[in-house]
């Protein structure tokens, strides 16, 4: 019985048939229902931060440094500060040692080094971020003799690293060696070509994978733990302990002081803002600098 | 481009310095990362050397962690680590499975698609901390009211809390890797399928996922790689307890997390060289696994 | 030309007058989750004072002890008297200070909030898990009156280095032999049951969420967060309540010689609570190591003999026992010992 095409669909007098499609419904209605339950709760979640969070922000929240325990009211400058502070550190870091890489590995990625680097790349990649802070604290709070910022840029810069190595990469990767030997054809060295036409052309994904680096860094806090400490002041000195979003995050979710959950409420609305801004620019770049070929 | 340029007054010395001078750049941005990989390494093994001495074997295979008695053994970590993250893997997989299907072959334009693709994005970008304070505010009070309700002791923190939150956490990371896979398989295959008749559905269920198979192997190793590392929202839920048991709605303990709990605050070397070992353990462990699930995928996308 | 150069000469001027008139020093500190709420309050009220900083950070006594060993921070603070191996693998000599007096309650959460009443035994035998239940007649037993639902205990313990467990476990090892021998006592111990919080606050919270929980927190956690806790008995048989008269009651004994012999807990006053103790600064007894400065080393001492003497006028809002003057007077001979190159700190202040 050969089923019937009607404008509404195949209908099908054959009850196997019948069978198989109703089947194909249920599968695609399955799959539907599984993704939202994968997706709709934390999407809710991610709406309620946004309006407890929001509640909490406040010209007091964002200008103040916290009180001492139990008292009502403070805010967490001290925290933002630090978390910009942190991040520039890392940036300085981490943003040569990543471009040259990803430059090394888009040019010279299929020979025996190339291979053992990406696999290095993607290994760091894949270390857990706490692991991460236990070698900074090694390398730089016990030489150092104290905690600091210092030692936490270092710690969130092996997390940026690998990222904007494999972004930069990725982005050079997709120029084409047209670009280079018409480059290298008029005259320009080897350097001046990589410097002064590739890397410029790839620009949106060295970019990209700043800003993609700095969303992870920021959010880290496990490396900050034993590195950076967390301090109750206003600290501009990079050789200090310094307050970071989310270490207040998780010193005063973990409280039982009200005034301090709400603290993190607000902190954790404003380092999601700064997560999705960083993603939101990211995309911004890609589509407006990125240069087709 | 290792000649050096002949012109008509001779080689230009120059050209070529900078060239040597710039290779070499390249090629210190080429060992510099793997160089910084050893020196974790090394670096790992040198400092928990007292704890490699003190507590030998009997480190993987014992269950007693007391800093009273230096008496330090990683097995229930090891498991809490393991269960934690298997049961976050089975529940990611499944959930990131559908995502993967539905927006691959169902919605892959179109306004909904785009919403769902932001929406997964946006959870991808939430940072660790922020899920754990989710995770004590929304998910450990329902599942201590399920504790009530089927008349456990009503933790709420634990090991299934861990586990759900967990697979939530690695969800984005999976479901864009099981999109990348199942976009891999040739659509002549696919057409072949339909064009005999096949349903849509029993298209992905015979021939997309079985071609896809290997790579989404390879996605699951690497999303257990990710999970394995998870500190923070872990550490929140928890419950601390050094532990080992099948009861999912006991509290337990990671590697990463004991580490988070007890590092600033190992009184002697060998408990702190203790920790450092177990660091070194997690960093093997995820190392080992991240390296499986690449290979994996790296022969599903050069077979593909 | 002449302008922009005295706006650099300015500048330089107002830099240097900035280094030379910079008096405000600023200390780290790390330990013990007990005195927090107070030293806090304390260190605020110094700043504002003389402008001294203190970046204090409670992630419990053992993190104080270990991080004032490796030399990380420039004091600590912990419940409990530095372990004698603890001590011999230091770099350097140690000395205690004590700070103020506080008091280890055990928190419930039951419905209607009861007043409770437990001994040290069967406080013991919760935490050891052998009893499980709330309504167990060995708790109804010394609870005439109240009704205990047939409730699973949850037993609450610390999940980090902390002294409010050494102090706690200090106390059961005195009212339980069991207790002594399988657990003992110590910052970090292989609890035998129950759910671990982090700090002080981690206990508070978690026994504030959790049904037929059972933890021990410092008196001014529970009394900040409302939380319930239970009369204890102590030595003499009386029903104590912790509180300020009663902590500062068995912290008034007789102070041996060397001050960080005196423990308070299981007390023999009468009307003393018995699970009360001492808090401590630690400090190097040598303070010319690593970076120090002889003026930021005798800032620190002032800034500590500060806090045993006018500080201790916070204590008591707080709910904190303030050191008796026999104990001041010990603190005043350690702080007098601290030397630079051996030569006492004090002597020019």
């Amino acid at each position: 019985m050969r089923p019937q095409m009607t404008p509404r669909g195949v209908r099908a007098s054959d009850p196997a048939l019948r069978g198989r499609l109703r089947a194909d419904k249920a599968f695609m209605g399955g799959m539907l229902a599984i993704s939202m339950i994968a997706v709709l709760p934390l999407v809710l979640i991610l709406l309620f931060i946004i309006i407890r969070g929001a509640s909490s922000i406040n010209w007091q929240f964002l200008t103040e440094l916290p009180k001492p325990m139990g008292e009502a009211g403070g805010g967490i400058s001290n925290a933002i500060v630090g978390t910009v502070i942190l991040i520039i550190v890392a940036s300085v870091i981490s943003m040569p040692l990543g471009i040259l890489s990803g430059i090394f590995l888009s040019e010279s990625g299929k020979s025996g080094l190339g291979r053992v680097t990406r696999l290095s790349v993607e290994t760091l990649m894949g270390v857990p971020s706490i692991v991460i802070g236990i070698v900074a604290y090694v390398w730089v709070v016990r030489p150092m003799g104290h905690f600091s910022a210092l030692s936490g840029g270092v710690a969130l810069a092996m997390i940026m690293l690998p990222v904007i190595t494999l972004s930069t990469e990725e982005t050079l990767l997709l120029i084409p060696m047209s670009l280079r030997e018409a480059a290298l054809a008029l005259g320009v060295s080897y350097p001046r070509t990589v410097l002064k036409v590739i890397l410029p052309a790839g620009a949106s994904g060295v970019i990209t994978g700043a800003l993609l680096g700095v969303a992870r860094a920021a959010g880290e806090t496990a490396p900050l733990l034993f590195t950076s400490f967390g301090s109750p002041y206003m600290v501009l000195d990079i050789l200090k302990p310094m307050a970071s979003l989310p270490q207040t995050i998780y010193f005063y979710a973990t409280s039982p002081y009200p005034a301090w959950q709400t603290l993190a409420w607000g902190a954790s609305f404003v380092l999601l803002v700064l997560v999705l801004v960083l993603n939101l620019l990211t995309k911004l770049v890609t589509s407006r600098w990125k240069t087709q070929f | 481009m290792t000649q050096s340029i002949e012109s008509k007054g001779g080689r230009l010395p120059i050209a070529r310095a900078s060239d040597s001078a710039f290779r070499a750049l390249l090629f210190f941005g080429g060992i510099v990362v793997s160089v910084l990989l050893v020196a974790i390494l090394l670096s790992l093994v040198l400092s928990s050397r007292p704890a490699l001495v003190a507590n030998g074997f009997r480190f993987l295979t014992g269950t007693e962690w007391d800093p009273v008695t230096n008496s330090f053994h990683a097995l229930p970590f090891v498991f809490g680590t393991l269960i934690t993250s298997l049961l976050a893997l089975v529940i990611a997989t499944v959930l990131a499975l559908a995502l993967s299907i539905l927006m691959g072959e169902y919605f892959r334009t179109g306004v909904f698609a785009s919403l769902m693709r932001t929406a997964v994005e946006l959870l991808a970008g939430i940072p660790s901390i922020v899920y754990g304070f989710i995770g004590l505010f929304f998910l450990v009070p329902v599942v201590r009211a399920v504790e009530i309700a089927i008349g456990v002791t009503p933790f709420g923190v634990g090991i299934l809390t861990s586990s759900i939150l967990l697979a939530f956490m690695i969800l984005p990371y999976s479901a864009s890797i099981g999109r990348e896979m199942l976009s891999l398989v040739p659509t002549d295959l696919k057409e072949a399928a339909l064009s005999l008749g096949a349903t849509r559905s029993e298209m992905v269920w015979k021939v997309s996922l079985p071609f896809a198979r290997s790579g989404i192997l390879g996605g699951v190793f690497l999303s257990l790689g990710r999970a394995l590392g998870e500190t923070m929202a872990v550490t929140m839920v928890i419950g601390n307890a050094n532990t080992m048991t099948l009861n999912l709605f006991s509290p337990g303990n990671t590697m990463a997390s004991l580490i988070a709990n007890e590092f600033s605050e190992a009184t002697t070397p060998v408990y702190l060289a203790s920790l450092i070992e177990i660091a070194l353990l997690l960093f093997i462990i995820s190392t080992v696994i991240n390296i499986i699930g690449k290979v994996v995928i790296n022969r599903m996308v050069g077979a593909a | 030309m002449k302008v922009s150069r005295l706006f650099l000469a300015a500048t330089l001027i107002l830099a240097l007058g900035g280094v030379v008139f910079a008096e405000s020093y600023e200390f780290v500190g790390a330990g013990a989750t007990f005195p927090a709420p107070l030293y806090t309050k304390m260190f605020d009220e110094y700043s504002k004072l003389t402008g001294v900083k203190v970046n204090y950070q409670a992630i419990g006594s053992g993190g104080g002890q270990a991080q004032l060993k490796g030399r990380t921070v420039d004091f600590g603070a912990t419940d409990v008297i530095m372990t004698a191996k603890n001590l011999a693998d230091s770099p350097a000599p140690i000395v205690h200070i004590p700070a103020v007096a506080g008091a280890v309650v055990l928190v419930s959460n039951l419905p209607g909030n009861p007043q409770l009443r437990f001994t040290g035994d069967v406080i013991a035998d919760v935490f050891l898990g052998k009893i499980k239940k709330w309504n167990d007649a060995r708790i109804t037993g010394i609870n005439p009156g109240v009704r205990l639902p047939d409730l699973s205990i949850t037993v609450v313990h610390r999940s980090d280095g902390s002294g409010t467990t050494g102090v706690f476990s200090d106390y059961l090892s005195k009212v339980s032999d069991e207790w002594k021998t399988k657990v003992g006592s110590g910052t970090s111990l292989d609890w035998p049951a129950g759910v671990g919080g982090k700090g002080n606050p981690g206990v508070a919270g978690l026994v504030k969420q959790l049904p037929g929980s059972f933890g021990y927190v410092e008196l001014i956690y529970a009394m900040q967060n409302n939380i319930p806790y239970a009369l204890i008995q102590n030595k003499a048989g009386n029903w104590m309540k912790a509180s300020l008269e009663t902590t500062t009651t068995a912290a008034n004994v007789p102070v041996p010689e060397d001050v960080t012999m005196l423990s308070l807990t299981n007390t023999d006053a009468p009307q003393g609570y018995p699970i009360s103790t001492f808090t401590w600064l630690i400090l190097f007894k040598e303070q010319h190591y690593g970076n120090n400065q002889k003026a930021k080393s005798e800032a620190l001492v002032k800034m500590i003999w500060w806090m045993t003497h006018e500080g201790q006028k916070y204590a008591e809002p707080l709910s904190y026992a303030t050191l008796p003057a026999p104990v001041v007077k010990k603190a005043e001979a350690i702080l007098k010992s601290i030397t630079w190159d051996g030569q006492p700190l004090m002597s020019g202040m």
